[in-house]
């Protein structure tokens, strides 16, 4: 009984999260422009994407800075994580309040100052100050899970493979990096997603002529939310989904 | 306009300097350890980290307390206690000069005051619901009679791959006048309900978006607790409600700060929320920096109120601290 009274509670917490995004598959593939009307199952919107412009290359700088920012920042990242669990004492506790300041900063803070500091060195605001903004807030994130993985290792085995005649960079690539390879990973993906659903950050440091999605959605509320941007929505969620199933399956193979 | 003031010579004095000492620590690393040392792998990201995230805070502070001509003033903050404070300034100005007493038309405004209490308000009732609603289902996911906790963790973690934004302009779709909810009830013969553009939506939005981040952190601790303490306590004769309030609720206390502080931050400072659910009429503190900064142009104050967001962040941020010393909520992961 207790059980039955769980579960029942599980699922209409899952109903609550998945309302909308339901709503949103079905209006996807709705014949009409209205949101509330049903006139019909069609891919109209489907067909309407891939001949919008605006959106498509929304899309593109969306997905390519996702990128970018993941690798750029996964580096960043990695180096900056062994390079602080070598530190000292002292300097060690400073970079880690320097890597949770813009955990602690609320993105709108973040975004602003980051705005500032564009505007104050006068560069334009586009693409290249977005993909610096979010290298910016996804590095920390790539530190905070790299660098647990960094603790769990034995320090040893890096001054073995010194006194075994490796340099310090071969050290860094065959010993140090295979042993926390599963926390860079976290941190990259980490990175991919925040950065792919950013909206606050990128705000502010984008001009409107170069529009990541979710600036664009926030200037299609203003006149009225496009259901192609449902059927992009719709299919970019299934493309994930599909994605952690193919990334579950490796690793369950893996085991 | 501001943006063509340039800093002044001291700025650029600091940042010299600052620069200066980045480069003598590097130099000084490498002399002492005589070659290169593991710790230089963080000069990249100490760098950038100062080019990027502190410079930008030492600018907003700054702006913080100067005016419009780059002069040292309070008044940004006194227009947080006073949001006509301006205004009133002008009429007092303007009153002395034609020698007439304006004093009775000077009203003070609480605009910023009461948009702070507002959000504060706010978020704490949204921080309330995501823990009550929350602490249930993080419990039961990590039962392990049940066997569903992993499967479920991705069921949560899926809708937060749909674009927040999208995410929440469907809520719209289901609420407004024309919407799902309301021509259902119509179909059934029932009067239509406001539903949109009120503090309930607003609320509605913010537990929907930042529910995920209330029950991974309470989950991770509860699935990582000891479960044979809980079962202990039962042999001891306490009965299944005692066990939850004397044994599994203090020791998942780590997880339900950790949980409080993802679910208050973003919510004392969301401005899409209130701007597509509130429609306007619902004012948030985040929402009154973007238009400071965007719509007013007023940088100065914009950068005062950024400045007291930071404040109070950190201020909680740090009682919470005192509650969970060693951080052991841990994050998303």
């Amino acid at each position: 009984m207790m059980k039955l009274l769980k579960k029942c509670y599980l699922g209409l917490i899952m109903v609550f999260l998945y309302i909308p995004i339901v709503v949103l598959i079905i209006q996807s593939f709705n014949a009409g422009e209205s949101r509330a009307n049903w006139e019909g199952f069609s891919f109209r919107w489907y067909i309407e994407l891939l001949q919008d412009e605006r959106i498509l290359n929304a899309l593109y700088v969306t997905v390519s800075i996702a990128v970018i920012a993941m690798i750029v920042s996964t580096i960043l990242g990695t180096l900056a994580a062994i390079g602080i669990h070598a530190m000292r004492k002292r300097p060690q506790a400073m970079m880690m309040t320097l890597t949770n300041l813009p955990n602690t900063m609320p993105d709108i803070v973040t975004g602003i100052s980051l705005m500032l500091l564009v505007l104050f060195t006068k560069v334009e605001r586009g693409y290249v100050t977005m993909l610096l903004a979010h290298i910016t807030f996804d590095t920390p994130y790539v530190i905070l899970s790299v660098l647990p993985k960094l603790k769990q290792m034995n320090r040893h085995t890096y001054e073995a493979a010194l006194d075994l005649g490796a340099t310090p960079v071969y050290a860094l690539f065959h010993v140090i990096i295979p042993q926390c390879k599963q926390g860079i990973i976290t941190g990259a993906m980490l990175a991919f997603t925040l950065s792919l659903d950013d909206f606050t950050i990128s705000y502010f440091t984008t001009s409107p002529l170069v529009q990541n999605l979710s600036t664009l959605i926030y200037s299609a509320t203003r006149t009225g939310i496009d259901p192609t941007l449902n059927a992009l929505s719709a299919l970019m969620f299934v493309a994930l989904l599909v994605l952690l199933l193919i990334v579950n399956r490796r690793t369950a193979e893996d085991k | 306009m501001i943006s063509n003031v340039s800093l002044p010579w001291w700025a650029w004095a600091a940042m010299g300097v600052g620069l200066v000492v980045f480069i003598a620590m590097i130099a000084m690393t490498i002399k002492r350890n005589r070659g290169m040392h593991r710790s230089l792998f963080a000069s990249p990201y100490t760098l950038w980290m100062i080019i990027f995230t502190v410079v930008p805070v030492i600018l907003i502070s700054y702006y913080a307390f100067t005016d419009a001509n780059g002069h040292f003033t309070l008044d940004n903050f006194k227009n947080f206690w006073d949001s006509h404070y301006e205004a009133n300034k002008v009429i007092a100005a303007e009153g002395k000069r034609l020698g007439v007493d304006y004093s009775q038309y000077i009203v003070r405004g609480t605009v910023n005051w009461d948009t702070l209490v507002y959000s504060l308000w706010m978020a704490f009732q949204c921080t309330v619901i995501c823990l009550l609603l929350g602490y249930p289902a993080a419990l039961f996911m990590a039962d392990r009679k049940m066997k569903l906790g992993s499967t479920l963790v991705v069921l949560f973690i899926i809708p937060m791959w749909m674009n927040f934004l999208l995410r929440t302009v469907a809520w719209m779709s289901l609420l407004e006048d024309s919407g799902l909810i309301n021509s259902l009830l119509k179909s059934l013969g029932f009067e239509g309900v406001q539903l949109m553009y009120t503090s309930n939506t607003v609320l509605l939005g913010m537990v929907y978006n930042y529910l995920p981040f209330m029950v991974f952190p309470i989950y991770t601790v509860l699935n990582k607790m000891d479960f044979r303490l809980s079962e202990a306590a039962a042999d001891l004769g306490c009965n299944s409600f005692q066990t939850l309030y004397k044994v599994t609720v203090p020791l998942s206390v780590p997880g339900i700060v950790s949980g409080i502080t993802m679910v208050f931050m973003p919510s004392v400072t969301t401005f899409f929320i209130p701007r597509v659910l509130g429609g306007g009429y619902t004012m948030m503190f985040g929402d009154l920096i973007e238009s400071k900064f965007l719509t007013e142009g007023n940088w100065n104050a914009g950068s005062a109120l950024s400045l007291l967001m930071m404040l109070l962040i950190l201020v909680s941020l740090s009682i919470l601290r005192k509650v969970d010393p060693n951080g052991e909520g841990g994050g998303l992961a």
